[in-house]
């Protein structure tokens, strides 16, 4: 022992420092690692890192009680031929074995029928790698996190603005003035959330926060506006109303940037009804993926003219009729007629938020975007040649994310806050939504999902990428007769615009066989025995289901995972991974990379420990597996193996022989004087490493704005490969994407048309404006007998499922108990403390109540996925995580029965297949007397596993670098 | 409180102790100033000093449990300028050194006359030292109720009632201690500690109830609001930033909570001062030895009793800050 | 009662917690518990770390206290270390001297080698700022990372305490407050910082500083402007007023 005054911390041994990239959660800030003797002494944010410029959070600094984490894993594992799935029975065996099994299995299923092969990744940041491996492989079942997690906000944002919240984009708090954040808890952008928040608030700025529950960011909110749960798109349209109504939109950029002033055909019947008038006589240009050939109504010359015609200028409103004597519109008239119905007193009775209140809240976000305009000294040139002396900014900002996104009517919620961000005038200007490479994409970005059976042939690379952009009805993944090519039914008319698949119900269908059996799921961090599933307890039964022969359902489930999740006990064969202290990764542009508002940001990971064990990474599994199968992008012409491991596969893949495109877009060329393309550069990871593992490009001042119509911007994207065209990306205020499924819903569409049951469904949902309706399981569930919404909320000391693992994370939430307003126990009599029983039509759970005044009184929360299965990740069987927490998730069906035509549809949104979290409702009842006081359901405890690494001891008394 | 066992060994032990000593001396006071006859044979007050450190060495054996690194107890000595508790660390001793040497005068008769009465009676050596020793013991008391009365964020303590009480039921166990020690010898005083002990402990039954009402009436002088500066009218903790376990949580808390605290006040009521008071009035009245020593010993386990809920019953302030909740 | 109140320290470092931007992200918890843990002031040690009721010994934590009544309801999150008092009640009952406060900076420390156990302190401090280390059985707390502070082989910039340093709303600023012109100092006196618990005298050298909002007041000319575009669109903004005029009542 020492004083401490007087001991300096190189006393206790020689500590060496190495940078890298955290994943404690997929912020990805980048750290500088202590290491002494061998152990992890400090874990700190790295000060020249781009991203967290030195800060931490509370998970980042708790990385090292990862890497000593009870629940490793650290050999191949067989199920036992003799054991049940989900009795955690496993035999170790050699990496050889585990390759040579699941090659062989995979080579037949390649050689036979591909589908049958599904592969779904969790919250991992590999998609770029995986993705490629199931397209090289042929198989369309392929997704990741993106349809249960938040794809609502990408697909609602993206098919309006070219961006989105998400990694795609976010709030420049920089500069603006006044900030909402709608539905937000924790988010992937952790630090450099709260790093601009806190700027922001001591620069004077204004924040809104508006949920039902008002924790974390929302505390420090200058205004909290409580929201009932599911009805944002009630407020959202109720503000573009007011908005609208009394003259705060940006009028000029409205009509320059948007498609708001273009005419549409309001033939009622026409075939093209809906659609943008078109002037015939404008060529159709094959290099761009919109030809500029519509219309708008020249205010001063009052006649239709070929849309921003240089002098013109379009109206936003009335109705006119062509010289042919079509009646038309302009889109903004269309909208203002949709919003018409949208009062703010008509949003009271839904959202519970005073009529006064959002009438406040729209006359503050229009008189500041008007009156508080930010003009920056910067010029720039605009899409159509015209140049601007300076940039104008209306500095009010928003963020949204899953508080909007995790409902069945998210889509068009989100499609309206899109729309509410556009009439602001704040797309990618200062002091409102900035885009982030390699975004804006063209709306819809380009690549397609599978377009129909031929897409999918035996021992050939997918014809398309698994995941995709549709725009029309023929980019759907369905066979002739309509019916879905994909196991989770992505892109199938039932969920046309499901651009990040639906991973939640994958075992489901897989279960029964709809639209057909598979024989091996390949999991891959991710834990859907548990946290990301839906009705948790029936699902874990599908895993284990047999048919008549005897047969699991699901012959064979392989988890890659890197810990002793519930999900490792229902695998047949488990590969264990590194942690992210020991390997190499990228997040790379061809991903979600870290880019910055300035430009785009890519960068990497570089092991510091040693993998423990027989870890091995994933990615070098992924190379050796599709080498092994002789995936044509992993072998040479011969057949040959072309990349040793992950690392020379980054360094030396290009997405096209020749193409300079690789997974790192910084130093490329052979001495790495290139970046965005340029021929592969042997010492790339050294480059990176050298430069605190990022690359960062920042954009000259004259493209980092306005993007969407920025010549420069859109020049230089093009000429490094980032986009395929250089056409302006104009908002789509009206959708014309929609439109065209809802021609085809109502039998006009000349190719494609939904079957006849789903029609209605897709005639209803694919409106070209948004509307408002209530999520879709509040039709089916009746709201008296189940009064109370159920949601939960990422706490920001924990990372989904996986950090109970760490010592000192999980004595910060030990368990979880839900929340509930005190007028919910005087309702139900029970008391602060009570333990209760909480049920929806779809399950039950018990767990115990807490009397809170920050929630909405119509809703409960709890904090996610801090119940735990008992004996999982190394706890022990009387864990308060088992004994105490509960998972919310057994409430939440992962279908609703009857919405069409009888049949059962997922619980997702009906345009995206977002999974639908946040609808449920329930009900509580007070636990009988005697009832214990313990969590329900309870599941059998899991013992460990060969090469768990375990704990015996009752004390950790961690130093690191000394023994004992 | 979380009460802490060894220090519930440690304050009851030694209160037997100090008020045996203060009993001894105040007996040889009464015998040299001639209000009793002079003990025939003389080693009963040095069998009582005897008695009384080894009360007082087992309390300090008992503390030592209450130190996690008692290697350095030695330490805890140093600061006898600014802490009670390093100057019961030093006192303690010293009481149980007068002790012996009192005892050993007494026992080897060394006894020059230092001032001789009227009456033929002499102060002597021992009178000196037991008188000394006595004062000791008297001061300790207050010492060691200081330890407590000097914690100004537990209010049930912070008060005089603390080092008040504590030597009352001090004197008063010890009180009953010297009875049997002069029951045994044969000593002439036995009925007159008897009497005395009855009297303490019926005094210590109306201070220590005093101190219980006015514990009940304690005004707070901190509050949430005060805790984390916020002017609301309604503030409550939702979380305490962990929800497993704490130091904090542990040590600030009594097992069993409010409930113990109030039933085992009854039980200490009963057992260290009605009951042993009604057992010393029929050993008064028979002179029972059997009946005496079961005083005695039931006014000690009450005691141990009294002191659990003496602990028991402290809030700390800093509970304001732990709440438990979710 | 002998204690003499210690002479104010001429320096006197702390931390000052703005709890107008801590969004209680735990990242002050955990980053203080990775550098002590391994430091001078470790281990911290944790009981049952993957069993039942887990507990550790942390030098900060991070509660939530709710104000008000819904819907006016703040959330408080509230980060408390040990507040190195200027009259630390903690320091002069320790029997040892193993608790003591540094001359130089005012920071309160506890010596583990005199230190006995004996949880005095603790009881003295009307913050709980105090965790009982049960393996090495003294008495811990923060140390205001005097281990860093002062190391010179650490880049001057990160001579700052862990918690500091990983907070990423920068809602810890350390400083001198006996330094007019120090960050920290300037926080306080500019936010009208305060103390905690100010009624027992301890002085706290630790400060917060309290919520403050931005409101936006609008008057209803703001809403019809001459710019309006409606008025392009040939749709005059319309008279907000709905409620009834003079006509109504008017009787002349
Ligand atoms: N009720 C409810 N449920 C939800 C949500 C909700 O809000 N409410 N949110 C949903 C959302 S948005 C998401 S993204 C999902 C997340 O759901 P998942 O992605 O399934 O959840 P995680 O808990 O992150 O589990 C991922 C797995 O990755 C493993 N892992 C961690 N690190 C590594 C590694 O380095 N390598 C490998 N191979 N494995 C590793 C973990 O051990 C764990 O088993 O949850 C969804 N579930
Ligand atoms: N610390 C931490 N950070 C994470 C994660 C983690 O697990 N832990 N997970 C990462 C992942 S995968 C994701 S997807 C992101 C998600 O980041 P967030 O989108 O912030 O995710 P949630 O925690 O689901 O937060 C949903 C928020 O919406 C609110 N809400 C629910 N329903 C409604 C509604 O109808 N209207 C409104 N206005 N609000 C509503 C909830 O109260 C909650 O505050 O976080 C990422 N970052
Ligand atoms: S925000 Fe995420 S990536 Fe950043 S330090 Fe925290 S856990 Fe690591
Ligand atoms: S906060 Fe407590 S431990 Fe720290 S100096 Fe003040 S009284 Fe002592
Ligand atoms: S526990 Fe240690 S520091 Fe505290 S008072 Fe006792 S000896 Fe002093
Ligand atoms: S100053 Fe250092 S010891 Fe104190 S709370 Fe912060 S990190 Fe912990
Ligand atoms: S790190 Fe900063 S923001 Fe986070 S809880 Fe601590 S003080 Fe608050
Ligand atoms: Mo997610």
């Amino acid at each position: 022992m020492t004083e401490q005054a007087t001991t300096s911390d190189g006393q206790f041994g020689r500590t060496e420092v190495k940078t890298t990239t955290c994943y404690m959660c997929a912020c990805r800030c980048g750290i500088r690692v202590h290491v002494r003797n061998g152990e992890i002494r400090y874990i700190e944010g790295n000060p020249d890192h781009p991203l967290n410029k030195g800060v931490i959070c509370a998970k980042g600094a708790a990385g090292i009680m990862k890497q000593y984490s009870p629940a490793r894993l650290t050999r191949p594992l067989r199920r036992k031929a003799n054991a049940e799935r989900g009795e955690n029975a496993f035999e170790p065996i050699s990496w050889d074995e585990a390759l040579d099994m699941l090659g062989e299995r995979l080579a037949h299923i390649r050689a036979t029928d591909p589908r049958k092969f599904a592969i779904f990744t969790g919250r991992d940041q590999m998609q770029a790698l995986t993705g490629l491996f199931a397209k090289q492989y042929g198989t369309p079942n392929y997704a990741a996190h993106g349809g249960f997690c938040s794809v609502n906000m990408a697909a609602g944002m993206i098919y309006t603005i070219g961006g989105s919240f998400w990694e795609f984009g976010g709030p420049d708090l920089d500069r603006a003035k006044l900030f909402v954040m709608i539905g937000t808890a924790e988010d992937h952008h952790s630090n450099p959330m709260k790093i601009a928040l806190s700027k922001f608030k001591r620069g004077g700025g204004r924040f809104i926060a508006i949920n039902p529950v008002r924790t974390g960011y929302a505390a420090i909110a200058d205004e909290w506006v409580p929201i009932r749960p599911g009805t944002d798109g009630a407020l959202i349209l109720a503000l573009i109303h007011e908005i609208i109504e009394r003259g705060l939109f940006d009028r000029e950029f409205l009509v320059r940037y948007s498609n708001a002033a273009e005419l549409v055909n309001m033939d009622k019947d026409s075939d093209e009804y809906g659609l943008f008038v078109r002037d015939p006589d404008v060529p159709v240009r094959p290099d761009t993926f919109e030809t500029p050939d519509r219309l708008w109504w020249d205010l001063k010359k009052d006649r239709p003219v070929v849309s921003r015609t240089p002098g013109s200028v379009g109206r936003l409103m009335g109705e006119y009729a062509l010289p042919g004597g079509m009646p038309v519109k302009p889109a903004f008239q269309l909208l203002k007629d949709r919003v018409r119905q949208y009062t703010p007193d008509w949003a009271e009775g839904i959202t519970g938020i005073p009529a006064a209140t959002i009438r406040r809240l729209a006359h503050e976000m229009g008189v500041t975007a008007r009156d508080q305009k930010i003009e920056l000294p910067i010029a720039w040139t605009d899409a159509w040649g015209e140049e601007h002396e300076t940039l104008t900014g209306n500095p009010v900002a928003f963020h949204a994310m899953r508080g909007l996104a995790a409902h069945s009517n998210g889509f068009h919620t989100i499609r309206a806050l899109g729309i509410l961000m556009s009439i602001l005038g704040t797309i990618d200007r200062p002091g409102g939504f900035r885009h982030k490479a390699p975004f804006p994409r063209p709306i819809p970005p380009c690549h397609k999902p599978p377009k129909g059976p031929h897409a999918i042939r035996p021992d050939s690379p997918l014809e398309g990428s698994p995941l995709g952009w549709p725009a029309e009805p023929e980019d759907l993944a369905v066979d002739e007769n309509g019916e879905p090519l994909r196991i989770d039914k992505g892109f199938s008319w039932e969920y046309p615009l499901s651009v990040h698949g639906l991973m939640h119900n994958v075992i489901t269908n897989a279960w029964r066989g709809d639209p057909y059996p598979i024989d091996t799921l390949l999991l891959f961090m991710s834990n859907m025995a548990w946290n990301s599933t839906m009705n948790t307890v029936e699902v874990r039964k599908m895993l284990t289901d047999r048919n008549e022969d005897g047969e699991y359902k699901i012959p064979f489930i392989v988890v890659a995972d890197a810990f002793e999740s519930e999900t490792v006990a229902f695998a047949d064969l488990v590969l264990p991974d590194t942690t992210y202290l020991e390997r190499h990764d990228v997040m790379s542009i061809l991903d979600r990379p870290i880019s910055e508002f300035d430009g785009p940001v890519d960068s990497v990971r570089v092991p510091v420990m040693p993998p423990k064990g027989e870890c091995r990474p994933f990615q070098d599994v992924v190379i050796e597996l599709a080498t092994r199968l002789k995936l044509p992008a992993f072998v040479t012409k011969e057949g040959e193996r072309k990349y040793r491991d992950y690392p020379d596969f980054i360094v030396n893949f290009e997405t096209e022989p020749g193409s300079g495109i690789g997974f790192l877009a910084g130093w490329r060329g052979a001495s790495g004087e290139k970046f965005m393309v340029g021929e592969p550069n042997p010492s790339q990871w050294e480059m990176y490493a050298r430069n605190n593992n990022h690359f960062h490009y920042e954009l000259p001042r004259s493209y980092q704005y306005m993007r969407n119509w920025n010549k420069g911007y859109l020049t230089w994207a093009q000429s490094h490969r980032m986009v395929r065209y250089t056409d302006p990306i104009n908002i789509h205020i009206y959708s014309e994407v929609l439109q065209k499924f809802r021609l085809a819903a109502e039998g006009k569409w000349k190719g494609r048309q939904p079957p006849a049951h789903m029609a209605e469904r897709v005639r209803t949902f694919f409106d070209p404006l948004p509307f408002y309706y209530a999520p879709l399981e509040w039709h089916a569930v009746d709201p008296i007998a189940y009064p109370l919404s159920a949601i939960t909320q990422r706490p920001m000391a924990m990372y989904h499922s996986w950090d109970s693992q760490n010592a000192w994370l999980r004595q910060i939430h030990t368990h979880n108990v839900l929340f509930v307003h005190p007028s919910v126990g005087a309702a139900n009599n029970f008391g602060d403390g009570a333990w209760i029983w909480v049920e929806s039509p779809w399950g039950k759970v018990r767990c115990q109540a807490r009397f809170s005044e920050s929630v909405e009184p119509g809703t409960v929360w709890t904090w996610n996925a801090i119940g735990k299965a008992k004996g999982a990740w190394g706890l022990d069987g009387d864990a308060n995580e088992s004994k105490r927490g509960f998972l919310l998730n057994h409430l939440i069906t992962e279908e609703l029965p009857g919405l069409l035509s009888g049949r059962r549809v997922s619980n997702s949104d009906p345009v995206t297949g977002q999974a639908a979290w946040f609808d449920v409702r329930v009900r509580i009842t007070p636990c009988a007397e005697g009832e214990p006081e313990e969590s329900w359901p309870q599941f059998a405890g899991l013992p460990e596993v060969p090469g768990q690494t375990g704990f015996r001891g009752r004390i950790r008394a961690f130093f690191a670098g000394r023994k004992g | 409180m979380r009460p802490a066992f060894s220090v519930l060994f440690l304050t009851t032990l030694i209160g037997i102790g100090q008020g045996l000593l203060v009993a001894l001396s105040v007996g040889q006071w009464i015998e040299t100033i001639g209000w009793a006859p002079v003990d025939p044979n003389g080693n009963f007050i040095a069998y009582g000093a005897v008695v009384a450190v080894v009360f007082l060495g087992l309390g300090l054996f008992a503390s030592f449990f209450h130190l996690a690194n008692p290697q350095r107890a030695w330490r805890a000595a140093t600061r006898w300028r600014t802490s009670w508790l390093s100057r019961e660390v030093l006192l303690l001793p010293v009481v149980m050194g007068l002790g012996l040497v009192y005892a050993l005068i007494q026992y080897f008769n060394v006894q020059p006359a230092l001032v001789t009465f009227a009456n033929g009676e002499s102060v002597t050596l021992g009178l000196v030292v037991g008188t000394v020793a006595a004062l000791a013991a008297l001061l300790l008391f207050v010492v060691t109720g200081m330890i407590y009365a000097c914690v100004k964020f537990i209010r049930e303590w912070a008060s005089a009632w603390t080092v008040i009480n504590f030597m009352i039921m001090g004197l008063a166990s010890g009180s009953a201690v010297a009875a049997i020690c002069a029951n045994l010898e044969g000593g002439v005083l036995a009925r007159f500690y008897l009497f005395a002990a009855l009297v303490l402990t019926v005094v210590a039954l109306a201070t220590r109830s005093y101190q219980i009402w006015l514990n009940s009436r304690l005004a707070l002088k901190s509050t949430l609001k005060t805790a984390i500066g916020q002017h609301h009218q309604q503030i409550r903790q939702i979380s305490q930033g962990f929800m497993g376990s704490s130091f904090n949580n542990k040590e600030f808390s009594a097992p069993g909570g409010r409930d113990a605290v109030r039933g085992t006040t009854v039980a200490f009521l009963f057992f260290a001062f009605l009951l042993p008071a009604a057992l010393m009035i029929v050993a008064l009245g028979h002179g029972g030895l059997v009946v005496l020593a079961s005083a005695a010993a039931i006014q000690y386990l009450g005691l141990l009793v009294e002191r659990w809920a003496f602990f028991a019953q402290g809030q700390h302030v800093q509970n304001l800050y732990y709440q438990g909740k979710a | 009662m002998f204690g003499k109140k210690q002479t104010p320290a001429k320096k006197q470092l702390a931390l000052v917690i703005d709890l107008n931007v801590c969004v209680g992200c735990h990242a002050c918890v955990t980053s203080c518990k990775e550098w002590n843990t391994s430091g001078s002031a470790g281990p911290l040690p944790d009981e049952n770390p993957y069993g039942a009721d887990p507990k550790g010994v942390f030098f900060n934590r991070v509660q939530t206290f709710e104000c008000g009544t819904y819907p006016n309801t703040e959330t408080v999150h509230f980060p408390k270390s040990c507040l190195h008092c200027e009259d630390p009640p903690c320091v002069p009952v320790c029997p040892t001297g193993a608790s003591y406060k540094r001359e130089e900076d005012g920071i309160v420390l506890v010596d583990y080698d005199k230190c006995i156990g004996c949880k005095y302190c603790s009881w003295s401090c009307p913050y709980g700022a105090r965790e009982f280390d049960e393996v090495q059985g003294v008495m811990k707390k923060c140390t205001l990372c005097v281990d860093r502070i002062y190391d010179t082989s650490l880049d001057p910039k990160l001579r700052k305490p862990a918690c500091v340093l990983a907070c990423p709303t920068s809602a810890r600023i350390f400083g001198d407050i006996k330094d007019p012109q120090s960050e920290a100092s300037i926080a306080i006196a500019e936010n009208s910082g305060f103390q905690l618990m100010p009624e027992w005298g301890t002085n706290p050298a630790n400060h917060y500083l309290p919520r403050r909002k931005t409101r936006i007041t609008l008057h209803e000319d703001e809403l019809v402007r001459a710019d309006n575009p409606l008025k392009v669109e040939g749709e005059p903004p319309k008279v907000p007023l709905t409620s009834p005029t003079i006509d109504d009542a008017s009787n002349w």
